[in-house]
């Protein structure tokens, strides 16, 4: 059995691999997991005895879990290109030096925005406007470090090459886009990098990836999301109780 | 100028870091940023890292900081033992695979424990709810748990045959929850075997340096009004 990939679109996570693979000819068979459907709960959607989330893995009996894990296994397995993650000792170390940084001011808030307008409603509570707000404020504040501190003047968010940073961060900020902040408005800077990343990876790629996000409120609008099963409402709760 | 490395052994990343150089006769100087005392946020560090984080790394004009970029950095500049970070393709993605999984869970959850528990009522002389405690506590638990059981796949954790970069940062996080007063060992014996591997692997002595500081959190001394003026938005904003 040749590689397999768990993933559903609309986690940010999962659209980094999926673009990752496709971007670099990586053959796999795509497992699609519908978390709304809350497939990711149920038996027979992901690897035997898989904790319950995706991105995942599967390359013969080898099942792997975490998106940056995923990715550097990738880019090793396959040889991509040099510049996705370099061999060179400075210019990796800021790529794990970003992803350290994002799995704490970007990782678990920029996914917020899905939850209180979309998943929030379909399980039937509504997150204090409190919270949202701290969200917003939290979006901004790492959206000016990203700028200022990563970004700065260079091309791309660690070096003049796109590298497996500035994908972990589009496909996080897009997720933003998606739910109506355009987090592009008013920062040139970040929205001429997103063109610059957008432009490596090809607009049928980006669009095919990004389709189902940015559609999402718009199903929600029509009521065309799907049902939630009662067996996955606990764990969304859960979810939904811990934003702070 | 040789490497510096800018730590308070007070922060469970500085202490992995630490140990790591030591244990691989890495040589450094260390530079302590005393967080306790607001130096991370004085004029001076920030030249050094301007995210006012520590550890922090300067190998002569290159600056690094975040702790698992640092720990990678030293693995590949120093050629360590491969046991720490192996070459085989799978094996390395166990250590990335469980270094991610505890950067947005145990890490939280370690942090929360010492700080509700400690730092809050003996150090800013903050009360801390009987329910915010208990919820942080129990979500501590459930971690450790997905933990033990390994369910997570971390298969190069507990029972790995080597020690690597992944059960030393996994150790030095748990330690806080032990600065806490938390018997975290007494009721998970595989976790109290695997805790005494690293341990040994590690040596006692260089153990015991590094964790001197956080076994001691409970005995700090109140920070003056001043000082918790200074530290109390980052201090929520971490908690966060």
């Amino acid at each position: 059995m040749g590689l397999e990939l768990y993933l559903d679109l609309l986690s940010q996570p999962c659209r980094a691999v999926y673009i990752f693979a496709k971007k670099n000819g990586i053959a796999f068979e795509l497992r699609t997991v519908e978390l709304l459907k809350g497939q990711h709960v149920s038996k027979g959607f992901l690897p035997a005895n898989s904790p319950q989330m995706v991105p995942v893995l599967k390359d013969g009996d080898f099942v792997l879990h975490q998106s940056v894990a995923i990715l550097i296994y990738l880019s090793c397995k396959y040889q991509t290109a040099d510049h996705w993650y370099p061999p060179d000792l400075q210019a990796r170390a800021r790529i794990h030096e970003y992803l350290g940084w994002h799995a704490d001011f970007i990782r678990g808030t920029f996914g917020v925005c899905l939850w209180t307008k979309v998943i929030a409603p379909l399980v039937g509570v509504q997150v204090p406007e409190e919270k949202v707000k701290r969200n917003r404020a939290a979006v901004d504040w790492a959206l000016q470090l990203l700028e200022d501190q990563f970004l700065g003047d260079k091309a791309f968010l660690t070096g003049q090459r796109v590298t497996l940073a500035d994908l972990m961060a589009l496909e996080e900020l897009m997720q933003v886009v998606a739910l109506r902040n355009d987090v592009f408005e008013g920062r040139p800077r970040l929205a001429a990098w997103r063109g610059r990343v957008e432009a490596v990876l090809g607009a049928d790629l980006c669009q095919e990836t990004h389709g189902p996000i940015l559609n999402i409120l718009e199903q929600a609008a029509n009521k065309q999301l799907p049902q939630i099963p009662p067996e996955a409402h606990p764990l969304m709760l859960l979810r939904l109780s811990r934003i702070p | 100028m040789g490497l510096e490395l800018y730590l308070d052994l007070l922060s469970q990343p500085c202490r992995a870091v630490y140990i790591f150089a030591k244990k691989n006769g890495i040589p450094f100087e260390l530079r302590t940023v005393e967080l306790l005392k607001g130096q991370h946020l004085s004029d001076a560090f920030v030249q050094v890292n301007p995210l006012k984080k520590v550890p922090a790394l300067k190998d002569g004009d290159f600056t690094l900081t975040e702790s698992v970029a640092i720990l990678l950095y030293l693995t590949r500049k120093f050629k360590v033992p491969d046991h720490w970070y192996p070459q085989e393709l799978q094996a390395r993605a166990r250590v990335d695979e469980y270094m991610a999984w505890q950067h947005t869970t145990l890490r939280k959850n370690c942090l929360r424990t010492l700080w509700y528990k400690v730092m809050f009522p003996v150090f800013l002389g903050e009360p801390v709810s009987p329910e915010t405690l208990a919820a942080t506590l129990a979500e501590l638990d459930a971690t450790l748990q997905i933990f033990e059981d390994n369910s997570f796949r971390t298969r190069a954790l507990p029972g790995g045959p080597h020690i690597s970069l992944a059960d030393l940062v996994a150790i030095t996080e748990l330690m806080h929850p032990v600065g806490a007063g938390c018997q975290i060992f007494e009721s998970r014996p595989k976790l109290a075997a695997w805790s005494q591997r690293v341990e040994a692997a590690v040596g006692s002595l260089l153990f015991r340096e590094a964790h001197e500081v956080i076994l001691k959190a409970s005995d700090f001394p109140p920070a003056d009004a001043s000082v918790k003026q200074k530290l109390m938005p980052r201090v929520l904003a971490m908690i966060q």
